[in-house]
């Protein structure tokens, strides 16, 4: 069988070029607008950013996705439309959207165009999946964070499409592209305008010897004097339930699903996708080198070496997520 | 068309007895037009209510609704796969007589060709999204609670012209998030599948406040909703104005009938909607809110909105 593909983030062109140069089967991106779900200040790429990073990754034999995986906005489809466009013109490798309407304009406008189907979407059996390889002929599934590696072992088992799941980075504990908890707090979503508990909504204020950091006004965490106080994305914070302030949702902890590699090898994933479009170019050089190094000794059927991750890590912890069946 | 009122299905890990009870009572009393029956949050609940179910939709159809039996909203383990193919698929009798309403990709891709509905937690954004999905059979599209005015008014347009019907959530918690874990087990310190059942002690979802204290959000097992109540009372004529012709109310343990009655008023016009909307505020100690239909944040309650620009 063939090996991974990895999958590695970019939100700059110098990050781009990190990723290719550490060992990046592919990159994915975004532009530089709402089209995408890292829509932040000072990220993403302009047309003739992409169009030199696509020649900078074709030289090298790397292939470049262009992430257009929120959901257009009603009355405003061409932003949408010319970002697909684009994309398509300037020769990227393929792109990854969620939304049935523009899925249907990329197929059909862009015939030789190759879709991927965004985490976005949030395709979690075969029945839905088959739906947008008939419908679309999508030619690969981003498998939403929702599914046991038994799961994702049954599914691959019985649809002919090939699938990609996160392995490394940040982690929604909610099936995504279907969480409005962000809109609620802030009026600004994840699928309207591709941010999550966005920085403008953010303060930090001190509480005596505690930090306290909010989100629109809402408290997300209160941080003792010693304690990291962390970003306040919202199903990171800690709420109280039953007279107890806990980390309800999820702890601020990282998915690391280094340990599983055979495990997803057996289970027919064909390519493994880090997180991270927002993360500088040092941390993205660092991650996707320590995964290059572990495919590469995992194909060659070497032993995995243990990559020390630890300092890449949100909270410092790390977790293999829904992957494993007690996380729910 | 005249609009009318749709009952969705209850979310909440009621008894089956209360389950049973409230369907009885709506059946009798409630001046709602369509009534969506089923577990869509927790395929290890729905057991419980697939003993009522032919009774409770017998029921409700005897009185004159029109009763739709609705999807589960996250599908992905074998079981939750096989339910929801037990539900869509042809030859199951209940839902053979009736339509569903689809709550997730996969039940949507097996009801093609044939007429349904499409529930709030399927994304429609857009008016591409929803003429795609009325090619496929969709007569009506219930609309995420996230969509601002000027999206549900490009929508309604779009809708009127492909013959499908758009709904809006108009009272009750907005669903805000699912999830594969389970965050009341989590809370009682167990896990999704030792579960013990422990969201039927909160038949209202279980309150979340923020470390100040302050009401945020409601888990209901797997799924989060708000803690506010939404309601669009007064935003009733603007919506009918655009075309919205349904409108969704979300079961919560309040007295449910007085909730269809006020609406009911409302659309037949012998009631305002500020005067609603300020009885139905003394029916629970939430908050009423409606900051997404506004374009702000959902949870805020933007007053005086009827006479904005």
């Amino acid at each position: 069988m063939d090996r991974f593909e990895l999958i590695c983030p970019a939100g700059t062109p110098a990050a781009l070029r990190a990723a290719v140069e550490a060992g990046a089967d592919a990159v994915y991106l975004g532009f530089r607008d709402e089209t995408n779900a890292r829509n932040f200040p000072g990220l993403n790429f302009t047309r003739q950013d992409l169009a030199e990073s696509i020649a900078f990754a074709h030289a090298r034999r790397v292939q470049v996705f262009v992430a257009i995986n929120t959901y257009p906005e009603a009355g405003n489809l061409a932003p949408w439309h010319r970002a697909v466009d684009d994309a398509a013109r300037l020769k990227a490798d393929a792109v990854i959207l969620a939304d049935l309407g523009l899925l249907d304009y990329a197929a059909r406008t862009h015939p030789e165009l190759r879709l991927h189907l965004s985490v976005q979407a949030s395709a979690a059996n075969a029945e839905a999946i088959r739906l947008y390889r008939d419908a679309f002929g999508v030619r690969r599934i981003v498998l939403p964070r929702v599914l046991t590696v038994p799961e994702i072992a049954k599914l691959n088992a019985e649809v002919d499409v090939e699938t990609e799941v996160f392995v490394f980075g940040g982690l929604c504990p909610m099936a995504e592209g279907r969480c409005s908890l962000s809109s609620y707090a802030t009026g600004l979503s994840p699928n309207k305008q591709g941010v999550c508990s966005p920085a403008s909504h953010v303060r930090y204020e001190p509480r005596g010897k505690a930090l306290a950091s909010t989100l629109g006004g809402f408290t997300i965490n209160v941080f003792g004097e010693g304690e990291n106080a962390g970003y306040p994305t919202l199903c990171k914070g800690r709420f109280v339930a039953r007279d107890t302030a806990a980390y309800l949702f999820e702890e601020p902890t990282s998915l690391n699903a280094m340990d599983l590699l055979p495990e997803l090898k057996s289970a027919g994933v064909r390519a493994l996708k880090i997180e991270g479009r927002q993360r500088g170019k040092a941390y993205i050089g660092a991650v996707v080198r320590a995964y290059r190094e572990a495919l590469d000794a995992f194909a060659a059927g070497r032993p995995v070496p243990r990559i020390d991750l630890q300092a890449m890590v949100e909270g410092g912890t790390q977790t293999t997520g829904a992957y494993t069946r007690a996380w729910r | 068309m005249k609009p009318s009122l749709t009952l969705g299905p209850v979310l909440f890990n009621w008894s089956v007895d209360r389950w049973c009870d409230f369907y009885a009572r709506i059946a009798d009393e409630a001046p709602v037009d369509t009534v969506v029956v089923g577990e869509i949050v927790c395929h290890k609940r729905a057991p419980f209510f697939a003993v009522a179910m032919q009774s409770v939709v017998e029921r409700l159809a005897a009185a004159g609704k029109t009763v739709w039996l609705a999807s589960p909203i996250l599908v992905g383990s074998e079981r939750e796969r096989a339910a929801m193919r037990e539900l869509v698929s042809p030859g199951n009798a209940l839902s053979d007589a009736t339509m569903i309403e689809a709550n997730d990709m996969g039940a949507l891709a097996l009801l093609a060709g044939r007429p349904h509905a499409v529930g709030p937690t399927i994304n429609v954004y857009n008016e591409a999204t929803l003429g795609w999905l009325a090619g496929r059979g969709a007569v009506a599209v219930s609309l995420p609670a996230e969509l601002p005015a000027a999206s549900v008014a490009a929508l309604a347009k779009a809708a009127a012209g492909v013959g499908t019907a758009v709904e809006v959530q108009a009272w009750g918690r907005a669903p805000l998030a699912i999830s594969a874990r389970c965050y009341h087990a989590r809370a009682h310190g167990l896990h999704k599948d030792g579960c013990q059942f422990v969201c039927a002690g909160d038949p209202d979802g279980m309150p979340v406040a923020t470390m100040d204290g302050q009401p945020f959000l409601t888990v209901n097992g797997t799924q989060t909703l708000s803690h506010g109540y939404l309601c669009l009372a007064e935003e009733l004529e603007e919506l009918t104005a655009m075309g919205v012709g349904r409108f969704r109310l979300s079961p919560q343990v309040v007295d449910m009938v007085r909730v269809a009655e006020a609406f009911r008023d409302l659309l037949d016009g012998r009631r305002e909607g500020g005067a609603v909307a300020a009885e139905l505020a003394g029916l629970t100690e939430a908050p009423l809110v409606n900051g997404f239909f506004h374009d702000s944040a959902g949870a805020r309650r933007i007053v005086g909105a009827s006479h904005r620009v």
